[in-house]
């Protein structure tokens, strides 16, 4: 298991070599000047290109990718160019906000999105069966930004309840300006697990085991719970897992719609800005959370389902794989 | 024979609403079972054992399923008008079932002891968690596993060891009648006769009445006090083994027994029966096995002839008289 941990987080490196290469190279490739774009429209072209010596601009692509790599490994994201300030700290200021509404938003989708979906399998092609089937294929469909402004136009300008913009200080002003972010985000990723519970429900409910588990005499809520549920969680937990892993990364429009400080506004507002080193390690910060969520997803799926905890213990290093029949 | 009526069905109708149809799986099934014997229910692939088993539990997936007709009575209660709360009672407690496929019929994420565990507790609410674990070792090493594979998956085990701990579950409560479809089809040969001297031993033991399915009968000859054969949904003959091995009055059965392999008849060929069984959403109007018997005439096909009593309990379903020795 640990051996497993081990080679996943070493995986994680030429992942994240080559999400910083490409964004790297695609920033490069975009138009504007970064140091026509930090000294501003009144710039004397002298200025500029003196600038562009000192940010090392000039040198060939790859030797500056191979110097921010090297920065990189001492633990120096750079500074904006913007504001000057570190871009590791920026980060790391933004997350915690970003982490509080990925966590409302994934939980959202939960509670709604697991009952649901039970419920669906259970009774499938009942009128409450369709009706959530048609509901989620809206949820799935329908944007996110669109949804949140509808919201903030009812909830928050016209009925007052909620805050529309920003994030409240203190425990209860907080729980009320996250209440139309969090259902924002929670509705998309609600309609994919309800979408995901039913179908993986479905594919256990007509199992042997089921009818070995009810020629026992359980009772339906038992089998539901003890049977069914836990063998049709592993693409539950992969899809909630994915879902999260990309509420973690900032949410970009949900974010600028309520104007919620995250990552996903601080990404924004550097790519704006060309803030090359901001968005470098902002993007460098989504790959690693998103990897972790997967790595933590990978984890859960061993104590859900023995075979795969085992396969794990027998694959290390080497593809030792016995399988015994 | 043996003790008292167990288990009675009456006129049993089980039909699948498909699309493509409707399948009239069981088309009037009757038959008892008495206390502490086996009966051996013999037929082709398709013929409504399955179906029959899973009947007597209420264990048709509905939809499709349905059943439309008919009696279960268990101990003088017809378990098809019981509330869930007595089925639920009478399911892997007093009667238990045995699946065809070991592969598929436990829970890969529970361990063997869990699954054990499970059926003793849900009917027996008295007992503490470590009797309920004793319980269950006992009961694993009463169909041959030692204790210490308990807190293994189903997946560390063989199929042979599968199917034993599914029996294992099945008699954990010491039922009155179990159930076993096929119980020995998906496993080796070599494993095929332990499992079922095992089966055989530990119903013995406990005085457990026994429903075996197969289309083995072979297996059927070793181990059944009587046997029913069933075809395209229907019982067309039932008796005591001796009576149907030895004296086989349906072309059918005759057929069946005439397509077993033997070394003591002097025969090059093996005789299959021609043709095959008739397709279940559209069966003929008279007797089902009509188009592929050597005996039929126009009145086979006129209605679906009667079980009629040929003496000591010797059901027959055909209008003709005829003899296993005429049939060769």
């Amino acid at each position: 298991m640990w051996k497993y941990i081990l080679k996943r987080l070493l995986m994680m490196i030429p992942v994240l070599l080559g999400v910083t290469f490409l964004v790297f190279f695609i920033l490069n490739m975009t138009p504007g000047d970064p140091a026509a774009i930090i000294l501003g429209d009144q710039a004397t072209p002298e200025a500029i290109a003196q600038l562009r010596e000192e940010l090392g601009l000039n040198d060939p692509l790859l030797i500056r990718y191979v110097r921010y790599i090297i920065d990189m490994l001492h633990g120096d994201f750079g500074e904006s160019y913007k504001n000057g300030i570190s871009v590791a700290a920026q980060v790391l200021d933004k997350f915690p906000n970003t982490a509080v509404l990925a966590v409302a938003g994934i939980l959202v989708a939960l509670v709604i999105g697991i009952p649901v979906g039970i419920i669906s399998a259970r009774k499938q092609y009942s009128a409450l069966d369709n009706t959530s089937m048609v509901l989620s294929l809206l949820g799935v469909s329908m944007p996110n930004f669109w949804l949140g402004l509808l919201l903030s136009l009812l909830f928050a300008l016209k009925l007052g309840w909620f805050p529309s913009q920003g994030m409240g200080s203190g425990f209860v002003p907080l729980l009320r300006s996250l209440v139309l972010p969090a259902i924002t985000l929670g509705t998309g990723s609600a309609a994919t697990v309800v979408r995901m519970t039913r179908s993986s429900m479905l594919e256990v409910i007509r199992q042997d085991y089921i009818s070995t588990a009810r020629a026992k005499g359980l009772d339906e809520k038992v089998i539901t719970k003890r049977h069914m549920f836990r063998n049709a969680l592993i693409p539950i937990v992969t899809a909630v897992g994915l879902q999260f892993g990309t509420l973690l990364g900032g949410a970009m429009l949900t974010e600028t719609v309520f104007s919620w400080p995250g990552l996903g506004r601080l990404m924004v507002d550097s790519l704006n800005s060309k803030d090359i080193p901001m968005v470098l390690g902002s993007v460098l910060f989504m790959t690693i959370m998103f990897s972790f969520v997967n790595l933590a997803v990978d984890i859960v799926y061993a104590f859900i389902d023995p075979r795969i905890k085992s396969l794990y213990s027998k694959a290390g290093f080497k593809k030792r794989r016995v399988v015994v029949a | 024979m043996n003790g008292k009526e167990l288990l009675k069905i009456e006129d049993l109708e089980i039909r699948y609403e498909t699309d493509d149809g409707i399948v009239y799986a069981l088309n009037g099934v009757s038959l008892h079972v008495n206390e502490g014997e086996t009966l051996g229910l013999v037929g082709e692939t398709g013929a409504g054992k399955t179906t029959l088993a899973k009947g007597i539990l209420r264990l048709i997936q509905t939809p499709p399923g349905k059943i439309v007709n008919g009696k279960v009575y268990f101990e003088g209660k017809n378990v098809l008008a019981m509330s869930d709360h007595d089925l639920h009672q009478v399911r892997g407690n007093a009667i238990s079932m045995v699946f065809q496929d070991p592969m598929t019929s436990l829970n890969p994420v529970m361990t063997v002891g869990e699954q054990i565990e499970e059926v003793i507790a849900v009917h027996n609410n008295s007992l503490s968690k470590e009797e309920i674990r004793e319980r269950a070792i006992a009961m694993l090493k009463r169909v041959g596993i030692s204790a210490d594979r308990i807190d293994e998956y189903p997946h560390q085990f063989s199929g042979g060891m599968k199917q034993r701990v599914i029996i294992a579950i099945a008699l954990a409560c010491n039922p009155k009648l179990l159930l076993a479809d096929e119980p020995t089809t998906a496993l080796d040969v070599t494993i095929q006769a332990q499992v079922l001297d095992m089966i055989n031993k530990l119903k013995t033991e406990m005085n457990t009445a026994m429903i075996l399915i197969s289309h083995d009968l072979g297996v059927v000859a070793q181990t059944c006090d009587r046997v029913a054969i069933i075809y395209a949904g229907r019982i067309v003959e039932t008796g005591n083994l001796r009576d149907i091995y030895k004296n086989p009055k349906h072309p059918y059965t005759v057929g069946l027994l005439d397509s077993i392999p033997s070394l003591t008849r002097d025969t090059k060929r093996l005789k299959p029966i021609k043709g095959l069984m008739p397709d279940p959403t559209n069966l003929p109007s008279g007797c089902p096995f009509a188009p592929r018997c050597n005996y039929a005439s126009s009145a086979c096909s006129e209605a679906v002839p009667e079980l009629t009593d040929r003496g000591n309990g010797h059901l027959v379903r055909c209008i003709k008289d005829i003899s296993g020795k005429e049939g060769q």
